[in-house]
């Protein structure tokens, strides 16, 4: 008697638990019916970034911070009751590579969605792949803007989220009248730096005493800043990138430009860049960025425990590390509230979907498909590590300004 | 510029030709051991560039060690870092030379492809070997600063340090070829190989110390720059267009040439790059290096004998 009890409920127990899981997973054919890589129990998304070449160096965050954010979406049962598989391809940092791997992840692999690309040249390079064969591309990268597409999830922000929030708050709080803007000679500083020209002429009422870009890998800054010097600016605003960086601060500092006597800000300088210019020639400069390392909530506490747990006490987290690790959780969020798998449903969802769980405190898709996010203004300590002096409300997403193009 | 006071006007002329000095000095480092390697032996080196990130790698590296097990020695490792960069450079451009630049000597255009291929694989054994990051070392306090000799007048110490640096090196160089026993051999070899052997000289053995010797100062090169720049596994890609750019405008060959090239090209991106920005600045020194080639091919200072 006893055990004919026990045998009953554990066939009831057996039937409830049969019926959770069938809940928590709808059938395939229900949630996928384009033909996506989603079984009964996997779903399998590609992942395109640099692992070789130049971009490798600022590439390697996004694929680790991405590769975390799968591992724990898995661990807590995955998307819709599927474990996630990912399938890496290698861009190589060349841009006819990059759009070969997109055409193979979605035309043969049929992926149910890519996180990937860095530079703004490997997205332009397979954003019509996305569009002609109908996919969804997660991209982590603060850029110009100009850009708003139904097949991708922009998690960085557009340029003028980073820009005048910046600009704004030097201006108040250093009463700043005089710009020199100096960047690295492509698409994004140039673009940068015209927003900024605009907001400081038009809405500061300040000037712009000097706007200077030097190629990439340019390492001899000495004539610009003796040009600095003798312009004097109340503000130098930088939008230099990659091994640029090390030469300029380095140089700057050999002449005697340090914060006690120039305001420094910059959009291109994060915690990953530090790394290798070092913290001691950059304390005092501040930096204009929706992410630290060190800022302080238990999300990003968490955050960047299980970062370091996973990558090493040594490894650091910059700000597009950050946006990067949003890009699969964001996707899980649409593919719960789309209940399906299907691209044309997960974009349709995605507009107003929040984390409250982001790293960053709080981020919400847009229906431009970018995020709206706070800029904060951080200061640079000799650790490497930088201190948030201010933060600013949520900002819209405008990747179209009028009145800065 | 009437906006600036006379003062102001006088201070920035000296730091813009200081400015323009330091640009030499650099690109007089790196163009030396080219010329060096192309003038004597007729080897086109792809990865110059290389053996310059080595020397820069072995700063790091000796930084990193000095603060880990001997931080009291902080404020004098570099100028320890910056001998060890040469032999160690000059050691593995001897094996470089061993394995494979003696097959292919008297075939420039071979050198130029067998030591693209070197440079490819040595680049890909720094990520591999360093990590894909870039790198710099943390340099001595005393190298950091600037003689503020008054108000808005600067002279940045890493700038006089590697001007100063440069000066030694080119010295010792033009020393040791034209006043040493080795430089006498090196030169008689260039000028005749068969009969260099035939009075009993090793030419194999010149052509390995040559070789070393071009490999070597790169090494120097690439530490020197550590006080102004980044070291990452493909710094040596961006050096090479300039020491290139120097030595063939210079005349490939000449020592002679590469000291004038590299001076007039630094004044000349110096001077450009303050009147007009960056970018048109290089791009006017490019054009200026265009022209002064279409008038005189050979290079300002063609060499009479050539090693080949």
């Amino acid at each position: 008697m006893k055990i004919n009890k026990l045998s009953q409920f554990i066939k009831l127990a057996c039937l409830a638990a049969a019926t959770a899981t069938a809940q928590a997973k709808p059938p395939t054919a229900e949630v996928n019916t384009t033909g996506l890589a989603v079984t009964d129990d996997t779903v399998t998304v590609g992942q395109l970034h640099s692992a070789t070449g130049t971009m490798a160096i600022s590439e390697t965050g996004s694929i680790q911070a991405e590769q975390l954010a799968i591992d724990q979406i898995n661990a807590a049962g995955g998307v819709l009751g599927r474990q996630i598989k990912v399938i890496k391809e290698d861009g190589a940092s060349d841009w006819p590579t990059f759009a070969e791997k997109a055409k193979k992840l979605l035309v043969s692999d049929k992926v149910g969605t890519v996180f990937g690309c860095w530079t703004s040249a490997s997205r332009k390079a397979v954003l019509p792949i996305f569009e002609k064969e109908k996919g969804m591309l997660y991209y982590p990268t603060f850029y110009e803007g100009l850009e708003q597409s139904k097949n991708v999830i922009y998690t960085g922000q557009e340029a003028t989220q980073q820009i005048i929030a910046g600009l704004d708050w030097i201006a108040k709080e250093k009463d700043a009248k005089t710009f020199y803007l100096i960047g690295s000679d492509y698409i994004w500083p140039r673009t940068s730096a015209k927003i900024a020209r605009k907001h400081i002429e038009n809405v500061l009422k300040g000037k712009v005493v000097g706007e200077e870009f030097y190629a990439l890998g340019h390492t001899q800054f000495g004539s610009l800043i003796n040009k600095i010097k003798l312009r004097k600016p109340d503000v130098i605003y930088a939008i230099v990138v990659g091994g640029s960086n090390v030469s300029f601060y380095k140089q700057l500092k050999a002449a005697g430009i340090t914060s006690d006597k120039q305001t420094l800000l910059t959009i291109s300088v994060t915690e990953d860049e530090v790394l290798g210019i070092g913290g001691e020639n950059l304390v005092g400069f501040y930096s204009s960025m929706k992410y630290f390392q060190s800022l302080d909530n238990p999300n990003n506490a968490a955050f960047v425990k299980a970062f370091k747990d996973k990558y090493g006490a040594d490894s650091v987290i910059g700000d597009v590390t950050q946006a990067a690790y949003l890009g699969p959780w964001l996707w899980k969020a649409a593919v719960e509230k789309a209940n399906s798998f299907d691209i044309e449903k997960i974009a349709a969802a995605s507009p107003d979907i929040e984390l409250s769980t982001a790293p960053e405190g709080y981020v919400k898709i847009h229906p431009n498909h970018h995020l709206w996010s706070k800029t904060r203004i951080g200061q640079w300590g000799a650790n490497g590590q930088a201190k948030v002096l201010y933060e600013s409300e949520l900002i819209e997403p405008d990747p179209f300004p009028k009145g800065y193009q | 510029m009437g906006e600036y006071t006379n003062e102001e006007l006088q201070s920035i002329l000296i730091m813009q030709g200081f400015s323009g000095l330091s640009l030499f000095s650099v690109l007089l480092l790196m163009g030396l051991g080219l010329a060096l390697i192309f003038g004597q032996m007729g080897v086109i080196n792809m990865a110059h560039g290389e053996f310059m990130a080595l020397g820069a790698y072995t700063v790091y590296y000796c930084s990193t060690l000095t603060e880990k097990f001997a931080p009291a020695f902080g404020p004098y490792y570099f100028v320890a870092a910056i001998a060890l960069a040469f032999v160690i450079s000059a050691l593995l451009g001897a094996l470089v030379e061993w394995l494979m630049i003696r097959h292919l000597y008297r075939r420039p255009l071979d050198t130029l492809l067998a030591t693209w291929g070197l440079s490819l694989i040595l680049q890909q054994s720094y990520r591999s070997l360093f990590g894909a990051r870039e790198v710099t070392p943390t340099l001595p306090e005393w190298l950091m600063g600037s003689f503020a000799i008054k108000e808005g007048l600067d002279i940045p110490i890493n700038g006089v340090f590697v001007l100063g640096l440069s000066i030694i090196v080119t010295a010792f160089l033009i020393l040791f070829l034209f006043r040493s026993g080795f430089g006498l051999r090196l030169r008689a070899t260039v000028q005749n190989r068969r009969m260099s052997g035939a009075v009993g000289i090793n030419t194999g053995k010149v052509d390995r110390l040559a070789f070393a010797l071009g490999c070597g100062i790169a090494g120097i090169a690439g530490a020197a720059f550590t006080t102004i720049g980044s070291t990452g596994p493909d710094s040596g890609s961006r050096y090479i267009v300039d020491a290139f750019l120097v030595v063939v405008s210079g005349g490939t060959a000449s020592l002679l040439g590469c000291l004038a090239s590299a001076f007039g090209i630094a004044q000349a991106q110096s001077i450009l790059e303050f009147f007009l920005d960056g970018t048109k600045g290089k791009v006017a020194t490019l054009l200026v290096i265009v022209l002064a080639l279409m008038i005189r091919p050979q290079g300002l200072f063609p060499s009479k004998v050539r090693g080949h």
